[in-house]
């Protein structure tokens, strides 16, 4: 297993040289958004209005932040269950997604989409958020205000630590879980 | 009749609400140093390390320990001798609980179901009342976040279903959360009572301590062996392979009717997050 530390935007070539299970440290900015700023990108796209950030070469980081004490950029921000984004990301991979970061399994769909439009699925470490939130040296509200946590903001980031869980040559980390051997206990 | 004021509860439902979201209880952290130690796979042990690393973290910087602060639930036990003054006690706990969120920088994680609307205040609090002998009031919180909750099930079997058919659901619903939930897990059960006491109970199971024993030998030894069935699965930590997949499971029994056998599986992510209080 490989580690890597790579800059936004991403490339194709960043995404083709990762497999399942690398390391990687992402430095630069990545935008937060979960369900109910997915719904409103989808509604933008659906009208033909611009998106609050450019798709191209993007990570998207599934979280909603706690609020930021004084003196701090940003409150815990760990990652949310991925999968509540599954009906929404293939259309933003088309458009030119390079990555999303969550905790989680993703569906087919999702997987198919990421291996034709390369890009790959990140994992944190779920109720790690104090500790993620050290990676994170500003945060700006960009769109949504009125969703509270659930805005989209502008991270900026350093070495902020990531596990390859989807590849985008059809490689994945999480295993199939051994029911048979926990059904006969 | 004893007097509780509204305030002093205001004050120590806020307490603990913030309490609860910094402070990780000592009997998950143990386990956690437990388990690290018996991992076999990097990975396994990699993440009992940044959860730990977190845990200090938290308690050092004030951090909340995630950033789903989740949905405030209380168990009450309201003496029948005891009498809150100024307010109701359920208002009391509600402003207590907005009071933590507020002055904690804790999330608000609440909304309408239909416009997704933020309430902006995590309220209102999720609270079951129980009256009880004595003029004490004791409080349990818990800070139960959506993503575990989200895994879990209250399923209605037919009597003829067995401890057979419930332990298969059991570790079915588990399996299938795989990595979603934020494993290692702690798995709350209800059985018996009907559809709504079922759910209950599997969440006040949780309430107890890890390394707790039900009292029932029959019902521990029941416990014992979900556990060490859900930890063949090799889900472990965060999903990434392991033996630790579930820290503890937690069972709570009702009698139910003569025509059900019903099921609640209450999933709880590794931080599980509560406190209480004795007023």
């Amino acid at each position: 297993m490989a580690e890597y530390h790579l800059t936004t935007p991403l490339t194709d070539a960043d995404i083709e040289k990762l497999k399942s299970g690398d390391v990687v440290y992402i430095t630069g900015t990545i935008y937060t958004g979960r369900d109910a700023a997915h719904k409103r990108l989808t509604d933008s796209l659906d009208k033909g209005e611009a998106l609050p950030f450019d798709l191209k070469g993007a990570l998207i980081y599934y979280v909603g932040p706690s609020p930021a004490p004084p003196g701090r950029p940003i409150g815990s921000a760990g990652p949310t269950t991925s999968y509540r984004m599954d009906s929404y990301a293939p259309r933003l991979h088309s458009l030119g997604l390079k990555g999303t970061i969550g905790k989680g399994k993703r569906s087919q769909e999702v997987k198919d989409a990421m291996a034709t439009n390369k890009a790959a699925y990140f994992g944190a470490t779920g109720g790690a958020g104090a500790l993620l939130s050290l990676a994170i040296k500003a945060a700006k509200v960009i769109a949504y205000e009125d969703l509270g946590p659930e805005a989209i903001r502008e991270l900026t980031v350093e070495n902020f630590p990531l596990l390859v869980i989807n590849d985008c040559h059809g490689g994945e980390l999480y295993t199939k879980p051994n029911l048979e051997a926990a059904l006969a206990g | 009749m004893r007097t509780i004021p509204a305030q002093t509860i205001i004050d120590k439902v806020a307490e603990m609400c913030i309490a609860a979201n910094r402070e990780l209880p000592e009997d998950v952290l143990r386990t956690f140093k437990e388990r690290q130690a018996a991992e076999d796979n990097p990975a396994a042990k990699e993440t009992f390390r940044q959860l730990l690393e977190n845990a200090e973290l938290s308690r050092e910087t004030g951090l909340p320990l995630c950033q789903d602060c989740g949905l405030a639930v209380f168990f009450v036990e309201m003496g029948e001798d005891a009498h809150v003054d100024g307010m109701s006690l359920r208002q009391a706990i509600n402003e207590g609980m907005v009071k933590g969120y507020k002055e904690g920088y804790l999330r608000k994680s609440s909304c309408d179901p239909f416009t997704r609307k933020n309430t902006g205040d995590n309220g209102p609090a999720i609270i079951h009342f129980d009256i009880v002998p004595g003029d004490k009031l004791k409080i349990w919180m818990m800070a139960k976040g959506g993503g575990s909750e989200n895994m879990s099930r209250v399923m209605m079997f037919p009597p003829a279903a067995g401890w057979k058919g419930l332990r298969e659901f059991i570790i079915n619903r588990v399996a299938e959360a795989g990595p979603n939930p934020c494993p290692p897990i702690l798995v709350g059960i209800g059985i018996g009572g009907n559809f709504e006491l079922a759910a209950i109970n599997s969440k006040k199971a949780l309430l107890r301590d890890i390394d707790d024993k039900h009292t029932d030998p029959d019902i521990a030894k029941l416990e014992e062996e979900v556990l060490a069935a859900i930890n063949k699965l090799n889900i472990g930590p965060m999903g990434l392979g392991g033996k630790t997949t579930c820290l503890g499971v937690k069972i709570m029994v009702a009698p139910c009717h003569l025509a059900s056998l019903p099921l609640a599986v209450n999933v709880q992510c590794h931080s599980a997050r509560h406190k209480e209080v004795v007023l």
